[in-house]
């Protein structure tokens, strides 16, 4: 069973969102939330600055603890690729997921049900990848098998340096950030 | 199918372009439209309309309703990825402040009182309107402001009345410097988009322009991909931008100083001998007398001017000559900034001279096109007066229509009178300076129109608003593009207009029935026009409809595929030294003029782009609201502190003349420099319609009460003006 996960060039991404924007549109995100956001890291004083511009997400962790924490189930580890699912009808809003994740990657949908990326797994079903990786117009966005060592994304880990978000955390995040 | 070439296409002289027009009924224009009634997913091919530049995308509708829209893979344009605000294009679709019905004012002009009419109500108004100007002040005294390729049937209808008089804030509030300042140089405009060759510089130098923010797609996606090659990028702004943040070198200018700098890096690269010799030595003209007078500009003249250390001036000259002739110095688009713009674009084009780049690989490039004859039209008629917008020709090197020309000629009522204004998907309050100016202008007017989507603060002045259907409802004229490769785009309805919105050519064609000029409408439907054209042309209309693109073939684009190397200046030449501009009493090489400083205490304001949002159009686009909702002004961390300001603070800005602005979020950032402050332009609504965008973020053009005229092309530099910082009580 392969391992999902996604690598993001930082050098390549300008910022502009149009992950966040075709995730509003290919999964009905409402009005207000967001599954996805850009985040623009800024290091040093002027004019010695450094910018480090990352499109985050859940980083389906291999280690997740809103799954652990989840009362009724309704968070999960999916058999297709390791990615973390909610399931809609099971949850209860309880937000001890939201809690419990370092990355602040979920939210409550106005339906009451907790919410978050699902790496696309519907397009995923079908043979395709997330919305986000096939719109962004600079093409930084990879995803792919991270278990395959001949897979896009594996190459790319194996040949650029590399950092997760949040290590410390010990979740062992899923999304890389090639640097 | 022959493709045009760029050069055919100038030597064509008077070459109509065509421009558009129908008849007939909307029902089968969309007859393929989104049909609620249906199951499952329907693709169609269409070209984008959140900005200007086109893109190619294919719009989803699932179980009859509008879900999605992507890029098509076949467009030059959009590589089949589009930019965020065309991924959120349909959101102008579901936008519940669209405009829905026709409206009649019914209080003074401002007030946004209005009645709502029957189209044959709206047009026969305006017809009436019309005839009187004609008959009072002849035809000449009705104007049109308009922007996007939607405006060209409107255009035709004035045309066929006997208008003379349009302009669009693309030339002399954006691109036309830059126009100017290049074609003195080469013979030739940049246009657009842009024939930069980003993709193949090795090097990119951008100078105040900010890609990635500023989202014009093929040139975002190519800057990303230069950079992914790992391209020598070299970013001059007094704000470390996106683009600056993936820079080699990054030059924190002093804002209003870019002319010196650009002296001084031609100084260095001729001095230092490292400019393409064989180049300059074979196509230019006046280079002695030009390397005479750069003599001066030495690094350490540029020092105290730019406040960049002659040091960094020099490695960066020397970075630049490296990569020669893939050297790319961005021309930028929005360039109206001190009014010595036309000048200060002509150094960059002289910059890029003698990096050879112009007509070269990772330079620029020579676009191509469709040879698509326009429609034979009758003859339109033959104008009694000049045109108004730059009399006498004021400003010589003006090659388009200057938008403040006209508005400026409707305040004077010289030389003669302006009565009417036609405005077309253009919110004049947010794209031209000094809105008092606006306003006394309309105050001459006996008939102000506004075709839009939106009810913009523009149309909140007008005496007949017209709600046209967004782009994803209706057909527009066929895009026949210059660019890397020839193709023609089909814009199509994807979904029916959900109120009273119609198509802007069935506005067009009915108007000119109600004007009594019918017959130049000779065709019964759009459909009937554009296959007129694509059949003249030898293409297939219907494989257009199924692929919303038709490719040419591929052509030469640079000198050495086989481009001749011919420059349309008077001498035949690239232009070191420019004898037209001598003869006019201008500085044949440019100079440098310090700029105005502001008051002490004051900040220089400058302004620019979100990749979210196209100028003062979509900030009620509920999916790109949701990306930004209000804009923010950047102010230096140190300033911020001591103003005790944090980010997410509120604050006012005051100007110069005590125009206060609306409340606006701070951002205390290192990333500006202490001596000015920077927001995104298009935000801070005043019009009553715009709900979901009232009063959200403050207005750049509402500070802009000051502009420098540039005295080449007319050219309104905005980046004079300074603002002080109201703390909230």
């Amino acid at each position: 069973m392969a391992r999902f996960g996604m690598v993001i060039d930082t050098k390549k991404c300008v910022g502009c969102m149009d992950c966040v924007v075709v995730c509003k549109t290919e999964n009905n995100v409402p009005e207000g939330f967001n599954r996805d956001w850009i985040v623009q890291d800024v290091r040093g004083k002027n004019p010695h600055l450094q910018m480090e511009i990352r499109s985050e997400r859940c980083n389906h962790c291999d280690n997740p603890p809103c799954v652990y924490c989840c009362p009724t189930g309704a968070s999960h580890v999916h058999d297709l690729g390791g990615v973390v699912i909610v399931t809609h009808d099971m949850c209860i809003g309880c937000k001890a997921c939201i809690a419990a994740c370092p990355y602040d990657a979920r939210f409550i949908h106005p339906e009451g049900y907790a919410d978050k990326c699902t790496f696309c797994i519907h397009r995923v079903e079908k043979g395709m990848g997330p919305a986000c990786v096939s719109v962004c117009p600079t093409h930084c966005m990879f995803w792919g098998a991270l278990d395959d060592p001949n897979s896009e994304v594996s190459k790319l880990l194996d040949s650029r340096k590399h950092h997760a978000l949040i290590p410390e955390a010990g979740t062992k995040p899923q999304i890389f950030y090639l640097v | 199918m022959n493709p045009l070439s760029r050069r055919k296409f100038l030597k064509i002289s008077g070459a109509t372009i065509a421009v558009a027009a129908t008849i007939g009924t909307v029902t089968k224009a969309i007859e393929n439209a989104g049909d609620t009634k249906s199951k499952g997913i329907q693709k169609i091919p269409t070209f984008c309309d959140i900005c200007f530049w086109k893109c190619g995308a294919i719009a989803y509708v699932r179980d009859g309703k509008l879900w999605k829209i992507e890029g098509n893979p076949l467009d030059p344009l959009s590589r089949g990825r589009l930019c965020p605000r065309g991924t959120g294009g349909i959101g102008a679709y579901y936008d519940p402040d669209r405009l829905r019905a026709p409206l009649i004012r019914m209080q003074e002009r401002g007030k946004e009182m209005w009645k709502e009419v029957t189209w044959d109500e709206a047009l026969s108004y305006i017809a009436d309107k019309m005839q009187k100007i004609k008959s009072q002040y002849g035809p000449e005294s009705m104007s049109m402001f308009s922007h996007g390729i939607g405006g060209n049937f409107l255009r035709h209808t004035l045309k066929a009345y006997g208008t003379i008089n349009f302009a669009a804030p693309s030339f002399a509030q954006c691109r036309g410097p830059r126009d100017v300042g290049f074609k003195l140089t080469f013979g030739e405009d940049v246009s657009s988009p842009e024939r930069t060759d980003i993709k193949n510089a090795q090097c990119l130098v951008l100078i105040g322009s900010h890609l990635g923010e500023n989202m014009h797609n093929t040139q975002a996606q190519e800057f990303a991909e230069t950079v992914g090659n790992g391209a020598s990028i070299i970013v001059v702004d007094p704000r470390y931008s996106v683009a600056a943040s993936k820079a080699k070198y990054y030059l924190p200018i002093k804002p209003g100083t870019d002319l010196a700098f650009l002296l001084a890096w031609m100084n260095v690269i001729v001095s230092e001998n490292l400019y393409d010799k064989e180049y300059v030595e074979k196509y230019g003209f006046g280079f002695e007398q030009f390397k005479a007078e750069l003599s001066a500009y030495t690094p350490e003249w540029a020092y105290p001017e730019t406040g960049i250390e002659p040091k960094l001036i020099r490695a960066t000259a020397r970075e630049m000559a490296r990569y020669k002739p893939a050297t790319l110095i961005h021309p930028g688009r929005h360039v109206t900034w001190y009014g010595d713009d036309a000048q200060r674009s002509r150094a960059i084009a002289l910059l890029n001279a003698l990096m050879g780049s112009w007509g070269r690989k990772g330079g620029f490039y020579y676009p191509v096109s469709m040879d698509m004859p326009g429609y034979p039209y009758p003859a339109y008629p033959t104008p009694t007066k000049d045109k108004v917008d730059n009399p006498n020709k004021k400003y010589p090197f003006a090659h388009e229509a200057i938008t403040t020309g006209i508005r400026e000629a409707t305040i004077t009522g010289k030389p003669y009178p302006v009565k009417g204004w036609m405005v077309y998907a253009t919110n004049l309050f947010h794209a031209l300076p000094n809105e008092n100016e606006t306003i006394n202008a309309i105050q001459n007017l006996d008939l102000l129109v506004v075709v839009d989507v939106i009810p913009s603060e523009i149309a909140g002045w007008a005496d007949v608003v017209l709600p046209e259907s967004v782009y994803l409802e209706r057909h527009d004229d066929i895009n026949v593009e210059w660019f890397r490769e020839p193709f023609v785009a089909l814009r199509q309805p994807v979904v029916k207009s959900p109120h009273d919105q119609k198509p802007n050519w069935w506005i067009a064609k009915k108007l000119a029935e109600k004007l009594g000029l019918g017959n130049y409408y000779p065709w019964k439907d759009i459909e009937e026009y554009i296959n007129h054209r694509m059949t003249a042309a030898g293409l297939s209309f219907d494989e257009l409809k199924k692929n919303g693109i038709i490719l040419g073939d591929k052509q030469p684009i640079y000198f050495d595929e086989g481009v001749p190397i011919e420059f349309f200046t008077p001498s035949g030449k690239i232009e070191f030294y420019s004898l037209q501009l001598q003869q006019a009493g201008f500085d044949p090489v440019p100079k440098y003029k310090r700029p105005t400083i502001g008051p002490p205490g004051s900040f220089r304001l400058l302004y620019g782009r979100s990749p979210v949002h196209s100028f003062s159009r979509t900030q009620t686009n509920r999916i790109l609201s949701d990306m930004m909702s209000e804009n923010e002004v950047w102010i230096n961390a140190n300033v911020a502190e001591r103003y005790d300001l944090k980010s997410g603070d509120y604050v006012r800005l005051k100007n110069q003349d005590g125009v206060v602005s609306n409340k606006i979020k701070v951002k205390a950032t290192e990333r500006i420099r202490p001596d000015c402050v920077y927001m995104v332009h298009g935000f801070g609504h005043t019009a009553k319609g715009l709900k979901h965008a009232f009063l959200k973020g403050a207005s750049d053009a509402q500070l802009l009460t000051r502009y420098e005229t540039d005295p080449l092309m007319g050219g309104t530099g905005m980046n004079m003006n300074f603002v002080t910082i109201e703390v909230e009580a």
